[in-house]
């Protein structure tokens, strides 16, 4: 099982390479990249099942100690945000196979193997035990971004690339220096060794490196006042790009926000971070109901619903965070299956804005259906997966006394119903456009239905998984809270055969660096 | 940590947010070279009093620590490769524009001059000239035309 901790890493990655060198011959690249991610998403689906049985798992990549190497530690939280990232990937990657065939497809022969590395990023910043290999994961995830935005070399995309090319290399840089504050007032950037440490440290230097990563991570996640750069820059590339960007970035940003600041125990921050919960629902909501085009809608509404995450953890109490993991399991796949969406409108319209478009639910049934069920959930009407992640998001502000952000989450709600009956009204009802011409191949288009039916598929299964999914949330936040559980998992001795020896050179390495380095 | 270090490294996140704050992205390169510099030096710093070189049983009772210049040499690198990216998008800027310059986003001008009710005194006022020539797949630049 061990072994497919590092194999979720590496695998993507190999795929890759392996994507680019057939390159030439298009149905073997496809089929490489279709088989990477679905191994990847197997092996993740194999290790929710063996962590939830046998507890979490810990690789000492090298066989090195944590305080000095890598560690990857796959517990509940890891490896079950893993799976729903890695399977929404393994569908956005189908729908783009079937793009490639319309006006609106990106490159076939980049988009497919950087993916890949994308998904490498992704489960590396997932399963890391330390904030330099995640520094690391961000930049590998980053890299693929930046590349995925700005292949096609349009103006308007290498114009929104700039802004979100240089956002994010400031946000790296800040990280980069938090690491050095991390590490010279704690002599670790292990999670783990941080956990241990933090009784130890001055409060001011705790809470001043806890509001450097909110801020470092705030702007990956888009929080509210970091949050600018994405409803301009997620429009302008492809629909499949723009679907993974909005279902996986910014929740990567707030998985690693929510490790990290329960890891530091910061408690005296929930107002901060509430606060701005607040106002990130709001002003994307009220960002969203200004613009005209799908696109933009659904990024506004990125911005509005990282607030309800960020709520549940600013309550930091066990409801609270366990509100913050649901919602988040809800909102990858739903947030991607809505913009797949709006890659259907755009195919079948020839644009996705709402001025232009008219009267598809009279010509095409299928594809208002596929709206209106993530629509609804995203504005938490029941029976949907979101209306059971706001309900114990808002059970848990009630309980936690802060009325405020609860009556603040309502009215989001109310308004993101707005927004999506605005696109509904828009799109769907009215007169009828007449289609893009030339219209798109239909196998093309059926390969797109699919996946995206797929997806709306996977939403309705969280919803009636919702029952185990909230069991298996509570467990995570009490674990998350605790942080004692995660410390003896990452320092118990490895006693697992898969791990590879430790070389002879490597010991006597670390034991004389530690006889030094104090 | 020296004082001359942390002199230093204010030096260059002074210097490098000045440059970075510009709108030409050859000066935000050459900012994010210098804010990396700085990070690297930081991360030097982190790891306290300077020893002898970190080789394995070399005798010495005092060594580096080496985890810091591990994670600067990785970060180093990562930095090089991104300034590289950042300088071929600005090629490619220069190529569609002519210039470096980060534009504004067109969309949203548009929309706020619709929400301020001066949807028709935009294209005048704020449109930049566009290169027709390879300028022709963005819908944007045809609003109101």
């Amino acid at each position: 099982m061990s072994t497919l901790v590092g194999l979720a890493v590496v695998g993507p990655l190999l795929a890759a390479a392996l994507g680019l060198a057939v390159a030439r011959w298009p149905r073997v690249r496809d089929m490489v990249t279709l088989l990477g991610l679905a191994g990847t998403t197997a092996a993740a689906a194999a290790l929710l099942i063996s962590v939830r049985a046998d507890g979490a798992l810990v690789v000492r990549v090298g066989g090195w100690s944590p305080d000095l190497g890598i560690v990857l530690v796959a517990d509940l939280f890891a490896v079950l945000i893993l799976v729903v990232a890695t399977a929404t990937i393994l569908v956005v990657e189908i729908f783009s196979i079937g793009q490639r065939g319309t006006a609106a497809g990106a490159d076939p022969s980049i988009v497919g193997p950087v993916l890949l590395v994308l998904t490498s990023g992704v489960s590396l910043a997932i399963l890391t035990g330390d904030l330099f290999t995640l520094f690391v994961a961000f930049e590998l995830i980053l890299v693929s971004s930046y590349v995925l935005l700005t292949h096609q070399g349009r103006r308007g995309q290498v114009r929104s690339g700039m802004t979100y090319v240089v956002i994010n290399l400031l946000a790296s840089t800040l990280f980069l220096l938090g690491i050095a504050f991390v590490y010279a007032s704690m002599g670790t950037v292990n999670f783990a060794g941080i956990a241990e440490q933090i009784p130890n440290l001055d409060n001011g230097t705790r809470l001043g490196i806890g509001m450097w990563f909110l801020i470092v991570f705030g702007t990956k996640a888009a929080m509210f006042p970091l949050f600018s750069w994405l409803p301009d820059s997620y429009p302008t590339a492809p629909t499949t790009v723009t679907a993974v960007f909005a279902g996986l970035l910014t929740k990567i940003g707030v998985y690693v926000l929510i490790r990290f600041q329960t890891t530091l125990g910061m408690d005296d921050l929930g107002p901060v971070i509430l606060a701005a919960a607040g106002v990130t629902m709001l002003v994307g909501v009220a960002g969203a109901l200004a613009q005209d085009d799908v696109k933009r809608i659904l990024s506004f509404h990125v911005v509005s619903q990282i607030g309800y995450m960020l709520m549940g953890l600013g309550l930091f109490s066990v409801a609270g965070v366990a509100g913050a993991v649901l919602f988040l399991v809800h909102q990858i796949p739903v947030k991607t299956v809505m913009f797949l969406v709006g890659g259907l409108i755009e195919d079948d319209q020839g644009s996705s804005s709402l001025s232009r478009v008219g009267g598809l639910a009279a010509r095409r049934p299928l594809m208002a259906m596929l709206f209106a069920l993530p629509a609804l959930s995203l504005a938490g009407i029941p029976p949907f997966s979101g209306f059971v992640a706001k309900l114990a998001l808002i059970d848990a502000g009630v309980a936690g006394g802060s009325v405020a952000i609860v009556v603040v989450s309502l009215v989001a709600s109310a308004l993101t119903l707005l927004s999506m009956s605005k696109i509904w009204l828009g799109a769907f009802w009215r007169t009828p456009t007449p289609p893009a011409d030339p219209p798109s191949p239909g196998s093309a288009r059926r390969t797109m239905t699919l996946a995206t039916s797929t997806a709306v598929a996977g939403t309705i299964t969280i919803a009636a998984l919702a029952g185990p999914l909230w069991e298996m949330s509570e467990d995570i936040a009490r674990d998350l809270l605790d942080g004692s559980t995660y410390i003896d998992q990452v320092n118990a001795e490895p006693g697992s055969a898969d791990v590879d020896p430790v070389p002879v050179d490597a010991v006597n390495d670390t034991e004389s660096v530690e006889g030094a380095g104090s | 940590m020296s004082a001359a270090l942390i002199a230093s490294v204010a030096a260059l996140v002074g210097a490098g947010v000045f440059l970075v704050t510009s709108r030409s992205l050859s000066r935000i390169v050459l900012g994010f070279a210098l804010l990396g510099h700085a990070a690297v030096l930081s991360l030097l710093a982190s790891g306290g009093r300077s020893g002898a070189p970190p080789i394995a049983d070399n005798g010495e009772p005092v060594i580096s620590d080496p985890l810091p210049q591990a994670f600067s040499l990785t970060a180093i690198v990562i930095a090089f490769g991104l300034t590289l990216f950042v300088l071929a998008l600005a090629r490619r800027q220069q190529v569609l524009t002519g210039d470096d310059l980060v534009e504004d986003d067109i969309e949203d001008r548009r929309i706020a001059a619709v929400a301020s009710g001066k949807a028709h005194a935009y294209d005048a006022d704020v449109a930049t000239p566009t290169n027709a020539e390879t300028d022709t797949i963005d819908p944007e630049s045809e609003v109101g035309s």
